[in-house]
């Protein structure tokens, strides 16, 4: 929809102009990535954007340690990564399971951003799932033209809400080798066959038995469970549970009751579990 | 520099801009706009050879690309579209062509499909057409010779629908004047406007006027608008100075353009006294009355209790009824079900443009499926005389009961000649969810005995039914949704008890079925607990208890004390049930893998009468056109329930013309005398018979005429397609006899009922809650089915929602009164995931009141569906769900 309140829309092309125009970034002058979230609701409070797609930053960076997907990376292009190509990383077909799980269609594919969907921190956005899964690392920008790493799983603190300071900008997405090493498995719950997730759930198995469940969806915030070998299905159903008390509490939105969401992501992690077994 | 299907943009677009409005701005109408947001797909384009959604696109990024519409498409997949009828309304199906274009390799695989086409909402066809169309079927056509009733003849507009070329309220040429309206809504569910300070807002840049309760009529009246006004109850100004839910119109900023209106809006200052919500039905009649203020003359039943209306009456006695079949040796059962708050979700949103032509008269374009009734209202809101107000409508994108309100024609008008420049408003999709009103919420308790033969011994209802904050069309949904329902049964003790209340909600209003839906999914519940209770089949416990030709149709009131003009016209309910009770054990699809799935069947049936109750009229003219072609006028609106069709068949037929001869034009106050609206199923009986009088009279017309210069006797003359022809086959052609002219009308009674049974097996997986249709399967009396195609399309597009009602849509409310589900990612409508193939059946009768035969079937559909598929949940799990709609959460706690 248009944004009749926005006067200016600031296209930087390289990194140089990236980072000038960060410090003048605040409530009324916002980052855009693809625009499929902020051109979707109204945002009276916004007069200037910047956005960010013409920066042509490099969409995936395949390196010896890894993964790296630009914050303007789409999900189409996360997508197209064949995993035939890169038979040493199990775990890639996880990126296109993960756009799968986005309500969006593919048109938003065409143009929704890796980034995008992190910092809008969501609880169903299933790039937080992806990364929270696979390790990932956030690279964030300060106006001050310093960079600091945080994980995504930490990055995101609630649901809207993350650690990004004002002028902070997230460049990219490490996802480390030895994640994309494992085997992995995603489920989802939702109220209807292609919906927003109410829960859901990426696994991953490493090559030493470890054993990585992403939840995410089901909380307000991701949660990371690790352990060093595969748990037993009650002692998972038991750090599950618990999660209730370390996270705020089973989700409630339109996209089904708490109690749902507790059984789902007790049910589905068993199905992880044994999948990856 | 932009192009768009090879033309260059000229002016650069604004920062904010998405690349729809910056389309649409240029005259690129083919481009809708549905929700705005990226859930509907209506505003699909190609940028560069890519799909994208253009209300979310920055139309700065489109600076140097190649952006192509439906407009700019090859022809192939949108002539697909046309020959299966892969439309209904047509909103949705420009952005749908397009996105079949630019996935064309994906689309071939129906696996792929559902995820494919994920982003592209429609909300008439129940996708079954669009399969059709991505596979090339072609299930439209007229034969070259023969009459035109009967065959599947594609809807007229076809052509121009899949190009995006068809005209909608907003489409086509836009005044360079044109200003814009933006509301100012309340941010409480009840409260009383203090004070309401316009300065600011009147002082920024661009705004021409700010209306508010202080400068608008206070004249009561009901947005719901039916043939009698009296029938709705007076009880809602255009602006109030008390606000009753969370949403109200407060105020109306009008400015040169959205944004400064926008911004007007943001600067109206509005303090508030508020008051305790109302948000309970079920204590609202000992709550604070929401309408105290009002008298006699709004035709309240009981203000202080917030009772909107009351329906208290019987035959026979319950008691003895439910006694008898104890003794008997039979069965009672009892049970409360609740149906959930649903959206009609148009995809097109309420919209209306009004201006004062050259010779005063006010003129309002607007989505409508009742100009006529808009324009007596608007004239009485106004204080102006019938005749200065104009009132029309282009192709309607779908209503569903939605639009048989006057919602945005009033503030148009009122802000037209405030500034004497034409003024547009359009709704947002989330004004439209959660300010528009919506089905009544229902509370149905039931209380049916039965022989242990299954004949009905006693059947008695209660129902609560939500208004919410204002009475509109609850006493016409309580009094029709307690009586097809009821009337369907033969039992010799009956009882209605049920009231209408306000609550401080978003009002309640015509929505598809209009109450019978959430009475019957009560009923037919009910029904099939005491089948379950008696051992018998549900199908044969209908066959045992519904109401036979020769017997009277009683609801609740005593037939001899109210006589009605209700009629057996046919009777194709025992053919319905045979044909869904065949179908529904064949074929469908394989039970899940996994240990967790049950499997289970299910069954409900509908009556509906084919017109509405207390009048319904409609006039209609055809003329010889110079060319010797044919027009048809009449008042009803073409929304996509195909009367444009329908119409144009009936004609030709009459007047033995080719269908290509005969052109219709409809829902234009200047065009006849009189229409009531396309409302309650009545386009086809109703509009439809006027259509039929008047090439009757037509072609007596044209036979005396051309019998005078045959020197023939009228009688021995037959119509042609190039003329009247005499017995010695000499001819008077038609161009001879331009300006020839007949009109018909019909009145709306007497009324005939018309029969819909749905079907469905279904396998709920107990660990989830899922459930998966595996067979659906739906058959319907429509009497002679005019157009098959389109027909099956209507039952279709019915069961498409019936199965969103059931399983998927609520609006949702929080403690305050505030909608939740404000976006269409939140409020699930039906995708193509979601609907699973449903085989129709046509019963064959023939109707003795319809045109040529036919009923009403464009409601009835969705009726039986819910309860079919709450039925067949309940045969699998063994436990009954009692709420709308059956969400997978809400099933999962049935069994934990």
């Amino acid at each position: 929809m248009d944004q009749l309140t926005v006067e200016t829309l600031d296209r930087p092309a390289g990194d140089d102009e990236v980072r000038a125009l960060l410090p003048g970034l605040g409530p009324d002058r916002v980052l855009l990535g693809g625009g499929t979230f902020l051109f979707s609701v109204p945002q009276p409070h916004v007069r200037g954007m910047v956005d960010l797609t013409a920066t042509r930053w490099p969409p995936l960076t395949v390196a010896d340690d890894g993964l790296t997907v630009a914050a303007t990376a789409t999900l189409a292009e996360l997508a197209d990564l064949d995993p035939a190509a890169h038979p040493h990383w199990p775990a890639l077909p996880l990126l296109a399971a993960c756009c799968e799980a986005l309500v969006g269609s593919r048109k938003i594919w065409h143009v929704a951003t890796v980034g995008g969907n992190i910092c809008l921190a969501l609880p169903a956005g299933p790039m937080i799932a992806l990364a929270a899964a696979l390790d990932g690392v956030a690279v964030i920008w300060d106006p001050a033209g310093r960079e600091r790493r945080e994980p995504v799983a930490d990055l995101v603190v609630g649901a809207q809400r993350t650690t990004l300071a004002p002028g902070e900008l997230l460049r990219s997405v490490h996802l480390p080798a030895a994640a994309l090493r494992g085997r992995t498995a995603l489920r989802k719950a939702s109220l209807s066959p292609l919906g927003r997730s109410a829960v859901l759930l990426a696994g991953r198995r490493d090559d030493d038995g470890g054993f990585t469940l992403a939840v995410t969806a089901a909380l307000p915030r991701p949660a990371v469970l690790r352990r060093p070998g595969l748990p037993d299905a009650d002692g998972l159903a038991a750090d599950l549970d618990a999660l209730a008390h370390t996270h705020g509490g089973w989700f409630d939105d339109p996209h089904g009751t708490p109690e749902w969401r507790h059984a789902m992501t007790r049910h589905l992690a068993e199905e992880i579990r044994t999948e990856l077994r | 520099m932009t192009r768009v299907d090879g033309t260059p943009l000229p002016d650069a677009p604004r920062p904010g801009q998405c690349l729809r409005t910056y389309l649409r701005d240029h005259g690129h109408h083919a481009v809708k706009k549905g929700c705005d947001a990226g859930d509907c797909g209506a505003c699909t384009v190609l940028v560069d050879g890519v799909p994208v959604h253009s209300c979310l696109y920055p139309a700065v990024r489109a600076a140097d690309a190649e952006v192509t519409t439906a407009a700019g498409l090859p022809d192939d997949v949108g002539r697909r579209f046309a020959d299966a009828a892969g439309f209904q309304c047509g909103f949705c199906t420009p952005g749908m062509v397009t996105t079949a274009s630019a996935f064309a390799d994906r689309l071939a695989d129906p696996a792929a499909r559902p995820r494919t086409l994920q982003g592209n909402l429609c909300r008439c066809t129940g996708y079954r057409a669009v399969a059709d169309a991505l596979d090339g079927r072609v299930t439209t056509g007229v034969p070259g010779s023969g009459p035109a009733l009967g065959t599947p003849a594609a809807a007229p507009a076809s052509a121009r629908i899949v190009r995006g070329a068809e005209p909608y309220t907003l489409d086509g040429p836009v005044p360079d004047d044109l200003a814009h309206l933006v509301v100012v809504r309340s941010p409480h569910a009840h409260a009383r406007i203090v004070r309401i300070d316009t300065a600011a807002a009147s002082a920024v840049p661009g705004v021409l006027a700010v209306l508010t309760h202080e400068n608008t009529p206070a004249t009561l009246f009901s947005t719901a608008r039916h043939e009698n006004r009296l029938d709705d109850p007076d009880d809602t100004r255009v602006l109030d100075d008390v606000v009753r839910f969370h949403g109200q119109r407060v105020a109306a900023v009008v400015g040169i353009d959205l944004a400064a209106a926008e911004a007007g809006a943001r600067a109206v200052v509005v303090e508030y006294a508020p008051r305790d919500p109302v948000l309970d039905p079920e204590t609202a009649r000992e709550a604070p009355a929401i309408h105290g203020d009002k008298g006699p003359e709004s035709r309240i039943l009981d203000p202080a209790r917030n009772v909107v209306a009351a329906l208290h009456d019987g035959v026979g006695d319950v008691a003895a009824g439910v006694a008898a079949a104890r003794a008997a040796g039979g069965a009672v059962v009892t049970g409360t079900w609740h149906t959930g708050r649903v959206a009609p979700t148009s995809l097109e949103t309420h919209a209306s443009r009004a201006w004062v032509d050259g010779a005063g008269r006010l003129v309002v374009r607007t989505s409508t499926q009742v100009p006529f009734l808009v324009r007596d209202e608007l004239a009485r809101l106004l204080d102006r005389p019938r005749d200065s107000v104009r009132v029309f409508s282009a192709r309607v994108g779908g209503g569903f009961g939605s639009k048989q309100e006057l919602l945005t024609e009033d503030l148009t008008a009122l802000a037209a000649l405030a500034t004497g420049r034409p003024v547009q408003w359009e709704l947002t999709r989330t004004e439209s969810l959660t300010a528009t009103p919506t089905r009544h919420p229902m509370r149905v308790s039931v209380t049916a005995a039965a022989g242990p033969d299954g004949a009905l011994t006693a059947l008695a209802i209660d129902v609560l039914s939500d208004a919410g904050a204002y009475g509109n069309h609850s006493p016409g949904v309580m009094f029709h949704g307690c009586h097809e329902s009821m009337a369907l049964y033969r039992c010799p003790n009956k009882r209605v008890d049920a009231e209408a209340v306000y609550t401080t909600t978003p009002p309640s209003g015509a929505f598809r079925g209009y109450g019978l839906g959430q009475v019957q999914f009560a009923i037919e519940s009910a029904l099939d607990d005491l089948a379950r209770e008696l051992g018998i089949d549900p199908f044969d416990l209908r066959r045992q208890t519904v109401v036979r030709p020769g017997e009277e149709f009683v609801a609740s009131h005593d037939p001899t004390e109210h006589p009605d003009d209700l009629r057996f016209g046919s009777d194709g309910l025992p053919q319905c049930l045979d044909l869904a009770q065949a179908a529904v054990t064949r074929d469908g699809d394989p039970v899940p893998d996994g240990p967790s799935w049950r499997v289970g069947q299910g069954m409900a049936v509908a009556m509906i009468a084919t017109i509405p109750p207390r009048g319904h009229r409609s006039r209609a003219s055809v003329t010889v056109e110079p060319d010797g072609s044919f027009r048809v006028r009449v008042g009803t609106a073409e929304f996509g329930n195909g009367t444009a069709t329908v119409h144009a068949q009936i004609a030709a037929t009459t007047l033995a013309a080719p269908l290509d001869r005969v052109a219709v034009t409809g829902a234009d106050t200047d065009a006849v005398a009189l229409d009531t609206g396309a409302f309650g199923s009545t386009g086809t009986v109703v509009a439809g018979t006027a259509v039929a009088r008047a090439a009757e009279a037509l072609a007596r017309e044209l036979r005396e005429k051309a019998a005078a210069r045959l020197g023939a006797a009228p009688e021995e003359c037959r119509l042609g397609p190039s003329g009247v022809v005499a017995p010695d086959g000499s001819t008077v052609g038609l161009v001879e006899l331009a300006g020839a002219r007949g009109e018909g009308s019909h009145d709306g009674s007497p009324r005939s009922v018309a029969f819909n049974v749905h079907a469905v097996r279904v396998a709920v997986d107990t660990a989830t809650g899922e459930v998966r249709i595996l067979r659906s399967v739906h058959a319907a009396d429509a009497g002679v089915v005019v157009n098959p195609q389109q027909c099956r399309g209507q039952v279709e597009g019915g069961v498409a929602q019936g199965i969103g009602t059931a399983l998927y849509e609520e609006v949702r409310l929080d403690s305050s009164g505030r909608v939740t589900t404000r976006v269409l990612r939140d409020y699930h409508l039906p995708q193509y995931a979601d609907v699973p193939r449903t085989e129709v059946f046509f019963a064959d009768t023939v109707d003795a009141l319809g045109p040529y035969g036919a009923k009403s079937m464009s409601e009835s559909p969705y009726n039986p569906v819910a309860p079919a598929l709450a039925n067949a949940i309940r045969d699998a799990v063994g436990v009954r769900p009692y709420r709308l709609p059956m969400t997978r959460d809400r099933v999962w706690a049935l069994l934990h």
